[in-house]
């Protein structure tokens, strides 16, 4: 046994409100340079649709991800080393930008400078990269906002596996659901292994998966790799950028910005245990369906003595081990067994986990919409808006079993806080049909649906100290982005032909031609203008 | 004084080359290593980079290791195998084959970078200047072969490698041997050397890294904060 610990997230679907504060305040922080406008380390999605970069889930297309050989040992889908280095001059199962989007921005100066015009004055959209007019704007960060666009295209959404999908397309049967996504910072990244130069690693410490911005040499294998298509290539710096889970704010002991901002309060930070030496054993196993559990098998149990010793021995802060027995996290994924990874088929055993969404069920099962289970005397779940199968897709690999006791967990939580509160009477039943102890809903119930801030986050800080000479750190110029504190073109004439980073091209570089004015006919009066009020000319004196 | 030119050509200026090639590189992995990258704009369009990325950078290779082989090989050594003529003829064939590889994928590659809008406003200044250097080095060394043909006794392609030879051994008098060589023998030799002066500058230093370590490392990566190499992870 090897334990490690990990800052894991949840993300709790059923409050998410498809706000985009996460996306907004991370782009804020993290991707407003040129080079990565078109990156968004954190973005929503709304669900069904194909997503951001188009059609990101489907790996028989971009290879991301891991595959099992036959003799059991796993590959990245890439292919192998030596594939990898075949592919390094123009590798086939990258994205292009305009599979992202083409970043623009609007030519706003021009409302304000054009020429007098029969017609008002737009701002017309310009790219960032190039700096020219777009005549139009074809894809964007979020196309498919709440339903955007024709179900045809929509419902070439991966998850529709197994579903019969062309009855969602009705208006009265659709649904949708907001998926936020961002780096897993998996236990067994494939972008780690798909790196030729060796720069992105995993730390020891929490789990973070970093690109070493020095050592990237811009070889792009990464960006096929990840399934979750989280790494962007920067084309200014040439190097590979991702979502840094905030490490300088969680070294602190404090939320990333994406979760310190969610106004849903959907997002919880904890500690997870883990044994970094059933790692390869878990992502290993044939049945693509059984690779949540072999996943849930990899964490240990905060609370086990063996494990604590463990993980003394092995180097784990007392602060982190204290953190991991109060991690919300741990007990979503493991007490309660509500929360589950991101498509485990890609056997990267992703470290974001995701409460499925119970759809609009209380005012549905009310309105007699949702069927009743007699057998498990609780509202079928099956019969919800979301289907069972496209969430089981999404999150288990197609195992719909433990989708459908989370989603009856989570649906026995309201009834029994809905007896207790409302009706006053305590309803054991239904907790006894969900397996759950009242003691369980109870704190079910502050940790998800009352979701305080302590609750949410439980980070221990980082103990620099102990690596670190914070002597030596006194005066250094700390967290910088691109090339850090180098001075190098300070002068404009760079030596080494980098630029420095920059916000880019926010303000178009091009200037528009001013139209024309209309030509005056030359005797033409003067523009209208109201006539001067002018007092009555009293009649000459005569 | 077109002797003492001459001299300076090609018996001093590779020197300086070499100088700034190999101190402009430690410098800059030392001091900008950020800067250090191979410099893809395959994001931004992967049209014409499939075939003109992977047949310039095959070509061009090949030629590279042809040159070395070819140009510090002792003729004692390569003498036991084949006589000078035939080495000549070996090559031209070659290095001709190769080299028109190179020029299919230069050329698609240099096209791409000037004509393709947003290649071109994002390209810098040394980026475009690498690349046609690369395209004119390569249309002069093609342009050696019709002369090569015209004395396929082997004595130019001697004189040629005598001057690497005495160049990288340290023998004062290399430039001698280049003093009846065709012009155009002479330009390829002076911008292949400008090319050495110019790599430390250039987006050319990822030739540096190549990476073949690759192969033989675990596929998982893990550090510990404050220790110098990374751990190796449990997943090989």
């Amino acid at each position: 046994m090897k334990v490690r610990a990990q800052i894991a997230m949840v993300l709790n679907l059923d409050k998410c409100i498809g706000c985009h504060t996460c996306s907004v305040t991370c782009k804020q922080v993290w991707t407003t340079r040129e080079g990565v406008e078109y990156a968004w380390f954190n973005n929503v999605e709304t669900k069904p649709g194909i997503g951001y970069p188009k059609d990101w889930e489907n790996q028989d297309k971009w290879k991301g991800g891991w595959k099992r050989k036959r003799n059991g040992k796993l590959e990245p889908r890439i292919g192998s080393r030596l594939r990898v280095l075949a592919n390094i001059f123009a590798n086939p199962d990258m994205p292009q930008i305009d599979d992202y989007y083409e970043p623009f921005t609007f030519n706003y100066q021009h409302l304000q400078t054009a020429g007098e015009s029969k017609a008002m004055p737009t701002a017309r959209p310009v790219s960032l990269i190039t700096g020219q007019q777009m005549e139009k704007i074809e894809w964007g960060p979020n196309w498919e906002e709440i339903l955007g666009g024709e179900f045809a295209k929509r419902s070439k959404d991966r998850n529709f596996d197994k579903v019969q999908k062309d009855i969602y397309g009705q208006f009265e049967q659709t649904f949708m659901m907001y998926l936020p996504r961002l780096c897993e910072h998996c236990l067994n990244p494939a972008c780690v292994a798909a790196c030729p130069s060796g720069s992105i690693y995993k730390r020891e410490e929490d789990g973070i998966v970093l690109v070493d911005q020095d050592k990237c040499r811009g070889w792009r294998m990464c960006v096929s790799a990840c399934p979750y298509k989280k790494i962007y290539y920067n084309w200014q710096s040439g190097k590979a950028e991702k979502c840094t889970f905030c490490f300088p704010r969680i070294e602190a002991g404090e939320p990333t910005i994406c979760s310190e901002t969610c106004v849903g309060r959907i997002r919880y930070l904890g500690v997870m245990l883990y044994d970094a030496d059933r790692i390869e054993e878990a992502a290993s196993v044939e049945n693509e369906e059984h690779l949540y559990r072999s996943q849930l098998d990899v964490f240990l149990d905060p609370s086990d003595p063996e494990v604590i010793e463990a993980a003394r021995r092995d180097g784990v802060p007392e602060l982190w081990l204290e953190a991991a027995r109060k991690s919300p996290v741990y007990k979503m994924a493991i007490e309660w067994g509500v929360a589950f990874p991101l498509h485990p088929e890609y056997r990267t055993l992703p470290m974001v986990w995701y409460v499925p969404p119970l759809s609009p069920v209380q005012a549905a099962h009310e309105a007699g919409h949702v069927g009743w289970n007699e057998a498990a005397d609780l509202p079928d779940v099956k019969s919800l808006r979301i289907p069972v199968k496209y969430l089981a897709n999404l999150l288990t690999a197609g195992a719909e079993t433990p989708v459908i006791l989370a989603l009856q967990r989570m649906m026995a939580m309201r009834m029994h806080m809905r007896a207790r509160t409302v009706e006053n009477r305590m309803d054991a039943e239904v907790l006894r049909q969900v397996g759950l102890s009242v003691e369980q809903v109870e704190e079910m119930y502050k940790v998800m649906a009352l979701a305080d801030y302590e609750d949410r986050f439980v980070i221990p800080s980082t103990h620099r100290e102990y690596a670190e000479n914070t002597f030596d750190l006194k005066s250094s110029c700390g967290f910088s982005f691109g090339n850090g504190c180098s001075t190098s073109g300070s002068t404009g004439a760079n030596l080494f032909s980098t630029k420095k980073t920059s916000a880019g091209r926010q303000a178009p570089r091009v200037e528009f031609r001013r139209v024309p004015a209309r030509p005056k006919p030359a005797e033409a009066p003067l523009p209208a203008v109201p006539p001067t009020p002018t007092v009555p000319r009293q009649p000459e004196e005569v | 004084m077109s002797e003492y030119l001459h001299t300076l050509a090609f018996g001093i200026y590779p020197y300086v080359a070499v100088a700034v090639f190999l101190l402009g590189s430690l410098v800059r992995f030392e001091r900008e290593q950020y800067s250090w990258r191979s410099g893809s704009s395959q994001l931004l369009r992967a049209r014409q980079l499939r075939i003109g990325s992977n047949c310039f950078h095959i070509g061009i290779l090949f030629l590279m290791a042809g040159h070395t082989v070819g140009l510090l090989t002792p003729h004692e050594v390569y003498g036991l195998l084949i006589t000078a003529p035939q080495k000549q003829m070996l090559a031209i064939v070659s290095g001709g084959a190769a080299g028109t590889l190179c020029f299919i994928g230069l050329t698609l590659l240099l096209h791409r970078r000037l004509f393709d809008p947003r290649i071109r406003a994002t390209s810098s200044a040394a980026d475009i200047a690498i690349l046609a250097m690369l395209w004119v080095q390569l249309v002069l060394g093609l342009a050696t072969l019709p002369f090569s043909l015209g004395h396929s006794d082997g004595n130019v392609m001697m004189q040629l490698s005598h001057w690497a030879q005495h160049i990288v051994t340290f023998q004062g008098d290399a430039a001698s041997y280049l003093l009846d060589v065709d012009w155009v023998f002479k330009a390829h030799i002076l911008l292949g050397v400008s090319l050495f002066v110019a790599f430390p500058f250039s987006r050319l230093v990822h030739i540096w890294s190549a990476p073949v370590g690759y192969v033989f490392r675990p596929y998982q990566l893990v550090r510990r904060r404050g220790a110098a190499r990374p751990v190796a992870g449990s997943v090989r």
